[in-house]
């Protein structure tokens, strides 16, 4: 089966690392098939940016995400932009800090979406000091409400993926994501 | 060391392509959408003994890939339309040297600077035609990441058996997406073919549809290298035109005489398919997809993906296609390729064009309407 996603935010939050890591823990530790995009250009320095990922257990033909089923927010802005075509009934994880819920009640009402928040960006730099991976706390909740990925998978795809020395604070930023992660509808 | 599986970007796999294909030169200029390719190729170069040289702009760039190729050398440049367009001149100067290059163009939408960051498959026809005179080359045209690593392996193992510069033409979705790649234990290659040291050494003296093999500077052999019509010594002789029509003609024989050895495309669900969808390099993928959904649907409709474009699989397409009635051209231009499918298919099946410009890959649903179209 294939599963369409998108993470959206500012340029510098780490969206795209965050793409990065879950489709090479999907494709090389998970034993499935992925392919990850992201937007270039202009908009990927300060402005909105995105990354999409398709993950199947087979092989993947078309590569683009033109409807996810899953879809990461961590600013108002990149969301409002991104969010058009998100398909019925999808799961929407947002940094509830970073977007107005108010603004958005209409597109979570008709699409059914199922809406699941986590305090990425304050716990990245309350609880672990560093805001730098608030990226990897909203990993972690994204393998905890979604379930897409292993939590094996993820946290091997993660020690790969980071710089050496940071090991440690990215596995703890991971495991409370896990934690702090909300269903609210 | 056993096979390797990594998770990289098209960019990322036409570099590790060529450093596996025993790669030892780069030179270029960097441009989106290719850059990542310099970048990985001026960190690993030296490490293993190479030259990476970031030169003044494009055709220095050939220039210099040219001349380490006489060198000895394995050497690739990459680029984008806008570096390719510089480039010609020196492209027709290592068709006239016979000269073993690979360029790999990470195609962006055009003309001119067009857009950097999006996708178009433009340069098609300025590949073929893009510098002066009778000439034939080889491109390749990868639809994956892990096409981006064999494609380009095999864009070196083709320029050194057939003493041409060879095209990798991919485009800005495939060199920027990620996805996983084995790369085998043992990756086949073909190495330089160096001449044996006679008396009466001729370096041009090749074969019916043939090349000779190629020595480098330094090596003891008298060598003369030239852009100039030249006999089999490689000395010019501007004014015999037997010289010129035998030169010309077998340049452009070794490519097309051997085209069947050169081509390979990949097909499915042909066997009794009315309508054939047709394409090659990223637009394959959306095919792929609306092939197998009209499928489902009970329709009688056919894939088939070229992975070499240049020089045309003309026989093999013929006998493929020989019952359908309709051929499918996507393509990320106002229509290139599809022009040859025509001329060559055009006189037994109705040969459409699905054209995309902007940026964006054709959308599955795209392409399923316009099998039904009919």
């Amino acid at each position: 089966m294939r599963t369409d996603l998108r993470i959206a935010g500012f340029g510098g939050q780490g969206v795209l690392m965050c793409g990065i890591v879950i489709a090479k823990a999907a494709s090389l530790f998970d034993n499935n098939y992925a392919v990850q995009t992201q937007s270039y250009g202009p908009e990927a320095r300060g402005g909105a940016s995105r990354t999409e990922v398709v993950i199947s257990d087979e092989p993947i033909d078309y590569p683009k995400v033109d409807s996810p089923q899953i879809f990461v927010a961590m600013s108002h802005e990149a969301l409002l932009k991104y969010i058009d075509d998100i398909k019925e009934e999808a799961i929407l994880l947002i940094d509830p800090d970073l977007v107005y819920q108010d603004e958005i009640k209409d597109i979570i009402e008709d699409k059914k979406l199922q809406v699941y928040t986590s305090k990425a960006t304050e716990t990245a730099e309350d609880t672990l000091g560093k805001k730098i991976v608030a990226n990897i706390v909203m990993l972690g909740s994204f393998v905890e409400s979604t379930g897409l990925i292993s939590v094996d998978a993820a946290k091997q795809s993660i020690l790969d993926s980071v710089p050496p020395g940071t090991e440690e604070l990215n596995m703890n930023a991971f495991e409370e994501g896990r934690k702090i992660v909300t269903r609210i509808n | 060391m056993a096979d390797k599986e990594l998770f990289v970007q098209g960019n990322e796999a036409c570099a590790l392509g060529a450093l596996a294909a025993g790669c030892t030169f780069f030179a270029g200029y960097p441009i989106t959408p290719s850059t990542e390719i310099a970048e990985v190729m001026s960190k690993k170069l030296p490490e293993i003994g190479g030259h990476f040289i970031q030169m003044e702009d494009e055709i220095s760039a050939v220039g210099a890939i040219i001349g380490a190729s006489w060198a000895g050398q394995k050497a690739v440049t990459a680029t984008s339309g806008p570096g390719i367009s510089l480039m010609q001149e020196n492209i027709g100067y290592a068709v006239m040297t016979e000269t073993p290059i690979v360029i790999i163009n990470m195609q962006r939408g055009s003309p001119s600077t067009g857009q950097p960051t999006r996708s178009a498959q433009a340069d098609m026809m300025q590949t073929k035609w893009g510098s002066h005179g009778d000439y034939e080359i080889i491109a390749l045209a990868p639809s994956s990441v892990q096409e981006c690593f064999d494609y380009t392996v095999k864009a070196f193992n083709l320029a050194e058996k057939y003493r041409c510069p060879v095209f990798v033409m991919a485009d800005e979705i495939v060199g920027h997406m990620r996805e996983k790649i084995t790369i085998p234990e043992k990756v086949e290659i073909v190495p330089r073919q160096m001449p044996e040291k006679s008396e009466n050494y001729l370096p041009y003296d090749a074969t019916e549809y043939g090349t000779t093999p190629m020595p480098s500077f330094g090596q003891g052999f008298n060598i003369h290298v030239t852009g100039l019509t030249h006999d089999k010594r490689g000395y010019p002789s501007t004014d015999d035109e037997e010289t010129h029509i035998d030169l010309v003609t077998r340049l452009c024989d070794k490519i097309i005489k051997n085209t069947n050895e050169i081509t390979s495309l990949e097909s499915q669900f042909l066997e009794d398919a009315e309508t054939i969808v047709l394409s090659y390099g990223i637009p394959s993928r959306s095919a792929l997809t609306a092939v197998k959904e009209a499928r489902n649907q009970g329709l009688k409709v056919g894939y088939i993906k070229m992975g070499v474009v240049w020089p045309f699989a003309m026989d093999t397409l013929l006998a493929l296609t020989k019952d359908a009635k309709r051929i499918i051209v996507p393509e990320l231009n106002l229509g290139q390729v599809y022009l040859e499918v025509d001329r060559v298919l055009g006189k037994h099946a109705k040969v459409e064009l699905l054209s995309k410009i902007g940026g964006a890959l054709h959308t599955p649903q795209e392409i399923l309407d316009k099998i039904m179209e009919e």
